[in-house]
């Protein structure tokens, strides 16, 4: 299983960074050097950037869900990706930012603030309907914030620039701007793997991992602060884009054989699949105008989200 | 020898601060009213929440033991059977140990007669076989002190003494345990009580001695007529001195 999960992987990932093969080999034709200029200066950029991110997603989704001790938070559930987008629109467009790196710390600032809001409103052992309710809350308030932030804009072409990255673009992203996503990513990413065991521990309940002297407080705050810089990071430079932080998780325990914490390796291999695809796909439409990529995953996403759903209700009534 | 030395404990609100010395191979039951503080007290010496005080566990200080450390001191069953995923019960029961240690697995699956619900996800097991799978968790590392909240509740009544017996075991292999409990028809089978009330201990003594007492009645607002448990009436309390 996990065996096929990487090969898959490897997959998606030459694909994605060698499709289309047409416009190689037309480069190549006419010198070899621009070739390897387009593989390396444009395709390569975008397609870490899609793995990391699909990644980021993966881990941080099965982070949080191992944390809230529920299968629906995820980054995009919870308004992380939300909150990260407000904070690097207003980094952005009304500080003026510029630098990748601040705008990855304005998205994580955005990111942790929702986050904390909803431990605050909901509590971290929350139950579903809260959990829902409070994220769904804070993601509007988010997304509202974001229009506004948008409308009132200095610049007056905000608004149109901002859909382009909004719900996910990895067009035209350069190694600079993949580095200043992925290194403070990856960085968060790495300490959350590092919890893997502790999260495991605490499947048996809050009272349990602290007799074994963990300390489900500080580790809470632990999770939410990695997942915001993560998941920030990430958002800043490529956009919100949903579902792939809540579906790899619950794939992954598949693997894991049910262990919350162990999930993240999966969840990483998962996420970063489907982001590749789904990011194929965006490049597999022969349209004008590209679509954001979070528009595939939403469409994918959705049916197995309402699947999640049943499934749970039918558990709590059975 | 003494195996557990807990000095002024306490949470605030909950428990007053309190001494308590366990010696190795006690079996002692934690009886006393809803609210009383039997749980707190468990929390407080398993050191779970931020509690005042001292524990010591053959001579080691367990808020300074090292993780690893930890689960050769103590361990908890929470009176909660909850776990939120589908982990297969053996993997459950793998979580109390430190490393992979097969033989060890498959004597607490034998134990606790698991063998047939092992592979199945523990969230989909009913209550009652849910307990001994936690039940094999806290068991796992062989800890020095066993702290249970109510191991018993939700049991059928082989298992109930089943799992006494299991507790002597433990008990006659120098672990201490430390139980609360709320049927009082076993409370003979443990070799020392203490009655809780208004966050505190209020009695500490043999259970024969312990039920027997006015102030054990007085507190349980129960009295014993004819061998079975009754309802104080309000005229006994005011007969009182």
């Amino acid at each position: 299983m996990r065996l096929l999960v990487i090969a898959l992987l490897f997959g998606f990932a030459a694909a994605h960074l060698l499709l289309p093969l047409g416009s190689l080999q037309e480069a190549r034709a006419i010198d070899p050097g621009l070739a390897n200029l387009l593989l390396i200066e444009l395709r390569l950029p975008r397609t870490l950037l899609v793995l990391g991110y699909g990644a980021v997603l993966g881990i941080s989704g099965a982070a949080l869900q191992a944390m809230f001790a529920n299968p629906l938070a995820s980054p995009d559930i919870s308004g992380a990706s939300s909150g990260a987008a407000l904070g690097a629109v207003l980094g952005g467009y009304w500080l003026g930012l510029t630098q990748p790196l601040l705008l990855a710390a304005c998205g994580a600032a955005g990111a942790l603030a929702t986050l904390a809001l909803l431990v605050t409103l909901a509590g971290r052992r929350a139950d579903t309907a809260t959990l829902l309710l409070a994220g769904l809350a804070i993601s509007l308030a988010a997304g509202a914030g974001t229009s506004l932030a948008l409308a009132l804009a200095p610049s007056p072409f905000a608004f149109y620039d901002a859909y382009d990255w909004l719900m996910g673009n990895f067009a035209d992203r350069s190694l600079a701007q993949a580095a200043a996503a992925l290194i403070p990513a990856g960085v968060a990413a790495a300490l959350l793997l590092r919890r893997a065991h502790a999260l495991d521990l605490l499947a048996l309940g809050e009272d349990v991992a602290g007799s074994l002297g963990l300390k489900p407080r500080r580790l809470a705050l632990e999770v939410i602060a990695l997942s915001a810089v993560a998941v920030g990071a990430c958002v800043s430079v490529a956009g919100a884009i949903g579902f792939v932080g809540l579906v790899a998780p619950v794939f992954a325990r598949w693997i894991s054989r049910g262990h919350p914490g162990r999930a993240m390796v999966p969840a990483a291999l998962i996420g970063a699949m489907l982001l590749a695809l789904a990011d194929l796909v965006v490049r597999a439409v022969p349209l004008d105008r590209p679509i954001p990529v979070g528009v595939i995953t939403a469409l994918f996403g959705t049916p197995l989200f309402i699947w999640l759903v049943v499934t749970m209700r039918r558990r709590v009534t059975a | 020898m003494t195996s557990l030395v807990a000095r002024g404990v306490g949470i605030t609100d909950r428990l007053k601060p309190t001494d308590l010395r366990v010696g190795a191979g006690e079996l002692v039951a934690l009886v006393g009213p809803n609210g009383g503080g039997k749980t707190s007290l468990l929390r407080a010496l398993a050191r779970i929440e931020t509690a005042s005080g001292q524990v010591e566990i053959d001579g080691e200080d367990v808020d300074q033991a090292p993780l690893a450390r930890r689960r050769q001191l103590l361990s908890f069953l929470p009176a909660s059977r909850d776990v939120a995923w589908p982990i297969a019960a053996r993997d459950v029961i793998a979580l109390g140990l430190d490393r992979p240690d097969q033989c060890r697995l498959d004597e607490l699956i034998s134990l606790l007669d698991l063998e047939e619900l092992a592979d199945r996800p523990v969230n989909r097991l009913s209550t009652g076989e849910r307990a001994r799978v936690l039940t094999a968790r806290a068991l796992a590392a062989r800890p020095e002190i066993l702290f249970l909240d109510e191991p018993l509740s939700n049991l059928d009544p082989y298992w109930v003494l089943q799992f006494l017996s299991i507790l002597e075991t433990a008990a006659e292999s120098g672990q201490a345990v430390l139980v609360a409990l709320h049927d009082l028809s076993q409370l003979h089978r443990f070799s020392r009580a203490l009655l809780i009330a208004d966050g505190q201990v209020q009695m500490d003594e043999a259970p024969a001695g312990l039920m027997a007492s006015e102030r054990f009645e007085q507190i349980f607002r129960i009295r014993a007529v004819n061998g079975a448990w009754t309802i104080r009436r309000a005229e006994d309390r005011r007969s009182l001195p």
